[in-house]
């Protein structure tokens, strides 16, 4: 049977076919928002952990200006960017899986 | 500060609106053009509209307001707002875009296949959608009373009335065309005088900052440029909760939601969400040029009122001619942000006011698809119209943190699991509904109706994402675990509609 066949009637090795799928999306899912938290999401943490950071400056303007303010937007596209390469790519590999013919 | 440039910018705003409304209305027939502009919206047409949509009094006025106040903790506003948009490319852009659904209560449905949490979810898209047009009101009436000098009710009259007109008159598809100028307006108005002001600085030689009397100004630098706010572990909280909020809030918010369907398929759900961040970023450097003169020029701001800090501050730095131009833009692009802002909610409490209420049958009739969107626009808008003219202390921003607070609550946890989990019920969906619609709701009428004490309820109740977030999921998945036997049995052909690329050819049921 076709995989395109298995995963329309539904058998359990078209919901491994599915499953699969669903499974490396959220897993790269998850992986971006790690990276989101890491960076990002820890500069409060870090700021109360080492109260000094806030006194720094890059020429005139303090760091957590240049870093909350400026740096983070930057990144959060090329974090967009990255995943929507993965996710098309991801995606890319199950429609060749599904064109497959058994043979 | 003299009137002429505002009013001229006021005016001028208001007819472009209604004028791009009134071409959006000769293409609008039937009621699908209503709602999702007919699926012929381009990405990068739609990015701007949704980023123009998205742009509100909070992003325009609120966050430069804030910053002068509180300093570097409130960069979390527009970083949370812009970081959500990730987050939601990420876990829901694509897969909800191909769900089919126009809204999400329509989304609930067809997930759950229960009314039940379908009406559910209107309620709380109503109550969402109210608790953000009520800031957009506030911020009219401000802008409105500080620019002309009118009374503050006056705002909220005319912004309502043209979100009125715009809505009823054009539908979806005017709006989009609105939206996308309208980003594209505020960015310009925004942008420009902020760059005149820092040759205005720079010429004055760059002074620094000057500390008024008075204990409410953070004269300390270092503390002004620390993000994280201040009071040590409850700082560090208070900083988290509104980063869950900020973060998980997006996704659930109806006007940002709605807005996905007019994308053709999935990947360019997401391709158009990846431009929407570019856009809302580059936006949201500016403010901090405004909060940073603030400090210098207009200090007193700080405890008078800081959301009027962009509107004064090219009046105040700047006099003449060159002074007024610039305070004209900000004007216009204040009342921009409202319309564009309004119109989107509007738009989408209408469109589940009239799905679910106003399109019923009552006593054996039922009004038309067009007639019931009106009925449900003026609803949308009437109501925090209405309650915007009593007087409230709280700031724009921290009104709008309210409603993504709601949001990240009740919608994050549906779509998260609606999605990725095969396992969530209607028990269990209704029952998270429940539980973080009830713990934000209470903070939010704490915040806008109480004053704030010191302790440590009263922080957890009012910034409540930090847990009203994980208690809502944690429900959710606990309460479906205790049911599974009522898993809907089309579950497994929706999953493979939501997450499969539409060009293979599957059965999607």
């Amino acid at each position: 049977m076709a995989r395109k066949g298995e995963v329309d009637a539904d058998t359990r090795l078209g919901g491994v076919y599915v499953g699969s799928l669903l499974r490396e999306q959220l897993w790269l899912a998850v992986r971006t928002l790690a990276l989101l938290v890491v960076t990002i999401g820890s500069l409060p943490v870090v700021f109360h952990v080492a109260p000094g950071l806030a006194s720094v400056r890059v020429g005139p303007v303090p760091v957590a200006w240049l870093v909350l303010g400026v740096a983070s937007y930057p990144l959060l596209v090329v974090l967009a960017w990255r995943y929507i390469r993965s996710a098309e790519r991801n995606e890319a590999a199950f429609a060749e899986l599904m064109d497959e013919v058994e043979r | 500060m003299d009137a002429a440039p505002a009013m001229v910018a006021i005016v001028l705003v208001t007819v472009a609106t209604l004028a791009l409304g009134a071409y959006g209305l000769r293409l609008s027939r039937t009621t699908s053009d209503f709602m999702v502009a007919s699926r012929a919206v381009g990405p990068r047409m739609n990015a701007s509209a949704i980023s123009g949509e998205y742009l509100s009094a909070a992003s325009f006025l609120g966050v430069a307001g804030l910053l002068l106040t509180f300093g570097a903790d409130m960069l979390w506003y527009p970083v949370g707002w812009t970081a959500g948009y990730l987050v939601l490319l990420v876990l829901v852009a694509a897969p909800l875009r191909r769900s089919g659904a126009y809204t999400l209560p329509d989304f609930a449905e067809a997930r759950l296949g229960s009314t039940a949490v379908r009406r559910a979810c209107s309620l709380l898209v109503v109550g969402i959608g109210w608790l953000y047009l009520l800031p957009q009101f506030q911020g009219a009436g401000i802008t409105l009373s500080s620019a002309v000098g009118g009374p503050d009710w006056l705002g909220s009259l005319v912004v309502g009335v043209v979100v009125l007109l715009n809505v009823t008159a054009g539908g979806m598809r005017s709006i989009t065309l609105v939206q996308a100028f309208q980003y594209w307006l505020k960015l310009t108005a925004l942008l420009v005088p902020a760059a005149v002001l820092l040759m205005v600085w720079l010429g004055d030689g760059r002074p620094g900052a000057t500390t008024p009397a008075g204990d409410t100004f953070p004269g300390d630098v270092v503390a002004w440029s620390d993000p994280l706010a201040a009071g040590g572990p409850q700082g560090l909280y208070l900083t988290y909760s509104l980063i869950i909020a900020t973060f998980l809030g997006t996704m659930g918010l109806p006007h940002v939601v709605v807005r996905f369907y007019t994308n053709p398929d999935g990947r360019a759900a997401r391709r158009t969400t990846l431009l929407v961040l570019v856009l809302i970023g580059f936006f949201y450097m500016i403010p901090p040029v405004y909060g940073a003169l603030g400090r210098v020029y207009a200090p007193e701001l700080a405890a008078s009122g800081s959301d009027s800090l962009v509107l004064e501050l090219p009046g105040l730095m700047l006099g003449g001619l060159g002074g007024q131009v610039l305070t004209g833009m900000v004007v216009g692009g204040a009342f921009a942000a409202f319309l564009s802002t309004s119109s989107g909610l509007a738009i989408a409490v209408a469109g589940v006011l009239s799905q679910d209420v106003f399109t019923r049958p009552w006593r054996g009739r039922r009004l038309s698809g067009v007639t019931g969107f009106r009925a449900g626009a003026v609803v949308a808008v009437v109501v925090p119209a209405l309650v915007a003219l009593s007087d409230s202390d709280v700031g724009v921003a921290t009104t709008v943190g309210l409603a993504f607070a709601v949001a990240a609550s009740t919608f994050c946890p549906l779509l998260l699991l609606g999605i990725w989990w095969r396992g969530l019920t209607t028990a269990g969906a209704l029952a998270g509904l429940l539980t973080g619609g009830l713990g934000s709701g209470l903070a939010a009428l704490l915040t806008l109706y109480t004053t704030q004490n010191d302790g440590w309820l009263d922080v957890l109740l009012r910034r409540p994402a930090a847990w009203s977030v994980p208690l809502a999921l944690l429900v959710m998945v606990v309460v479906s675990l205790a049911t599974r036997r009522t898993v809907p049995t089309h579950v497994t052909r929706f999953m493979v509609r939501l997450h499969t690329p539409e060009a293979v050819a599957l059965d999607r049921g």
